[in-house]
């Protein structure tokens, strides 16, 4: 059993009178362990998929079951629990909060749970070595390159030890050199922390990282 | 508490525009303070007066005094137990300024029957012995710092001339309402030295039964009803009273001056809290993607919004309780039993919670409300 399973899902959205349906029966599966690349032109509905995944968004029709667990069917309250157990997710603008640190934004998940102030420290210590950035704990988001930022961004996705990482084009606004490094450190948590990665990307170079990718074309995958 | 870091980071991230908004809370908390503890003391003075006492005075206006003779008319109406009078002295200590109450009395049976003014017994002798002698509130002596035994020079405007008066007694009010801040002379010696121009500008009766008091002050007004001076006569406290309603619709204005600043403020405020979570959707967007619940998220703003009005409120609310104390203000000197009291200040924390509430909820509501998805696409 694969461990994500998309069943005919569809999503339409409501815009003025206008629906705009971005796919319809979609199937999708994603094995434990892998790292897939999602790619398709702009508007093709990539980041509406990892929405869902996310569980920030319901599709209008289908089901979407995560580790045995079908999220389509959760009340919003659980699904936001169910987030912050399984969900670690990478943005395209890092999205840290500028008035914390480095180590404070990356101790935000771990806030939710009910870890004492010294674990907590020791995962987030954890964390930053992992991401290469043990020594910029201290420093402001302001205070950091893209590319560390992201990394940053990396860290807190992963501090808690989710049952997936999402990311949406996390290299998309970085230069050739920092990307890079973010996709040597996604591929790293892949092979050696057994990661599943399900990354989106427009970028050939970032695919080929991936062990597989599917393109979203016309509102069907294909291998 | 594991969340505080975060409210206060953010508290700090407009220092300026959280440091303007507490200060505006505690300006408005402040005068709140101020101005309810004014009417609290002339709700107070209201009461002042004994139920058990009635005042006579001249109908005309209370200004205007009453002849020696009633005296004896009025110790013999039937109900009446004891009679007295006094007069309003009205000299001046060194500065117009230094304002303060002085009735001249006729001392020993005026005494008698206000057990409020409290006396050492050697010390009310002293008083009785002595013409150009006075007795003292223990507040006044405090305020311009005289010792029991000082002679002190009033500049006389009803009845002209320098008058030394010395200051033989010292009294504590009986009651906290009643106030501390009177000098009492004697009126046999303002009499003497007037050349006999001095007349009771008022008189005071004991009663045999409070309850009659009304029948009783209707009866004495009609014994002089016909005379070339007619009386208005009522319960001591009605008399009081009186001089209050003059202030009453200083009450009014009062409230109205405090409900205008209290929505002043609240616009002030609730600005501030919308511009802060507005600014921060992305930020409030991210941490619902996290997994952080609609709760938390929205009590984050909530708990911002009162830190911000009740750390105002408290800076506002202490500083009106030093400035206003009862020793130091100046007010006390005009009301009786002036202090702020325990219930203004809970009633202040109560006006800064509902402030910070009230400021806070829209956008913790918007907060909980706001859709992940399209708050990240706007951001991107
Ligand atoms: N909340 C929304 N309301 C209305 N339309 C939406 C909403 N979200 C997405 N869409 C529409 O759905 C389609 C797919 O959007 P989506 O963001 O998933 O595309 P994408 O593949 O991620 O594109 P890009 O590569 O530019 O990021 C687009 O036509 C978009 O306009
Ligand atoms: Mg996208």
């Amino acid at each position: 059993m694969a461990l994500v399973e998309v069943r005919s899902v569809s999503k339409s959205f409501q815009r003025d009178t206008q629906k705009i349906t971005v796919f319809e029966g979609v199937d999708l599966d994603v094995a434990e362990g892998e790292f897939l690349a999602l790619m398709g032109p702009s508007g093709s509905g990539k980041s509406t998929m990892l929405n869902l995944l996310a569980g920030l968004d319901q599709p209008t029709s289908g089901t979407i079951c995560v580790g045995g667990d079908e999220i389509t069917q959760m009340s919003p309250k659980r699904l936001t629990a169910w987030r912050a157990r399984h969900i670690g997710f990478v943005f395209q603008f890092y999205n840290l909060l500028p008035v914390l640190t480095a180590f404070e934004n990356v101790e935000l998940p771990l806030l939710l749970t009910r870890l004492s102030k010294a674990e907590r420290r020791e995962h987030v210590a954890t964390a930053l070595e992992v991401v290469g950035l043990t020594d910029r704990g201290s420093h402001y988001p302001r205070q950091l390159s893209g590319g560390q930022e992201q990394r940053v961004g990396i860290a807190r996705a992963i501090v808690s030890d989710p049952t997936m990482i999402l990311a949406d084009e996390p290299t998309g606004d970085l230069d050739a050199k920092s990307a890079d490094e973010i996709l040597n450190l996604l591929q790293r948590l892949n092979t050696e922390f057994k990661k599943t990665i399900i990354m989106v990307t427009h970028d050939a170079k970032a695919s080929e990282r991936a062990q597989a990718v599917m393109h979203l074309e016309k509102g069907v995958f294909v291998r | 508490m594991k969340y505080s870091g975060l409210v206060w980071k953010n508290l700090r991230r407009n220092r300026r525009r959280t440091i303007l908004t507490a200060i505006s809370v505690a300006v408005a908390l402040f005068l709140f303070v101020a101005l309810q503890s004014v009417l609290t003391a002339l709700a107070a003075a209201g009461n002042v007066g004994s139920e058990s006492r009635l005042v006579t005075r001249s109908a005309t206006g209370i200004t205007f005094p009453l002849p020696q003779s009633y005296f004896q008319r009025l110790g013999g109406t039937e109900g009446v137990k004891g009679v007295s009078w006094g007069d309003w002295f009205g000299g001046i200590y060194i500065d117009q300024r230094n304002f303060f109450a002085q009735f001249a009395i006729d001392a020993e049976r005026y005494l008698a029957m206000y057990p409020e003014i409290q006396v050492p017994e050697d010390q009310k002798k002293a008083f009785l012995a002595e013409r150009a002698s006075a007795i003292v509130g223990r507040g006044l002596m405090n305020r311009f710092g005289w010792n029991l035994g000082q002679t002190v020079v009033l500049k006389g405007t009803v009845y002209p001339g320098d008058w030394e008066i010395t200051i033989r007694a010292v009294y504590t009010p009986g009651t906290k309402s009643f106030p501390d801040n009177v000098m009492y002379l004697r009126y046999d010696y303002v009499y003497e030295r007037s050349n006999h121009a001095a007349e009771p500008g008022w008189y005071i009766l004991k009663l045999d039964d409070p309850a009659s008091a009304a029948a009783l002050a209707s009866r004495i007004d009609g014994l002089f009803k016909n005379s070339s001076s007619p009386t208005k006569t009522e319960t001591e406290k009605a008399f009081q009273a009186g001089f209050v309603t003059m202030w009453g619709n200083i009450g009014f204005l009062v409230r109205a001056i405090g409900i205008a600043v209290f929505f002043a403020i609240l616009l002030v405020a609730a600005n501030t809290m919308m511009m802060a979570a507005r600014e921060r959707i992305g930020e409030l967007a991210v941490l619902k993607a996290l997994g952080y619940p609609n709760w938390l998220v929205s009590s984050f703003v909530l708990v911002e919004s009162l830190v911000i009005t009740l750390s105002g409120g408290v800076v506002g609310i202490v500083l009106a309780r030093l400035a206003l104390s009862r020793t130091g203000g100046p007010l006390a000197q005009f009301f009786p039993g002036f202090s702020v009291t325990t219930g203004t200040v809970m009633t202040g924390l109560g006006i800064a919670t509902v402030l910070g509430v009230v400021s806070g909820i829209v956008p913790a509501w918007q907060a909980a409300r706001l859709s992940v998805v399209t708050a990240l696409r706007q951001v991107a």
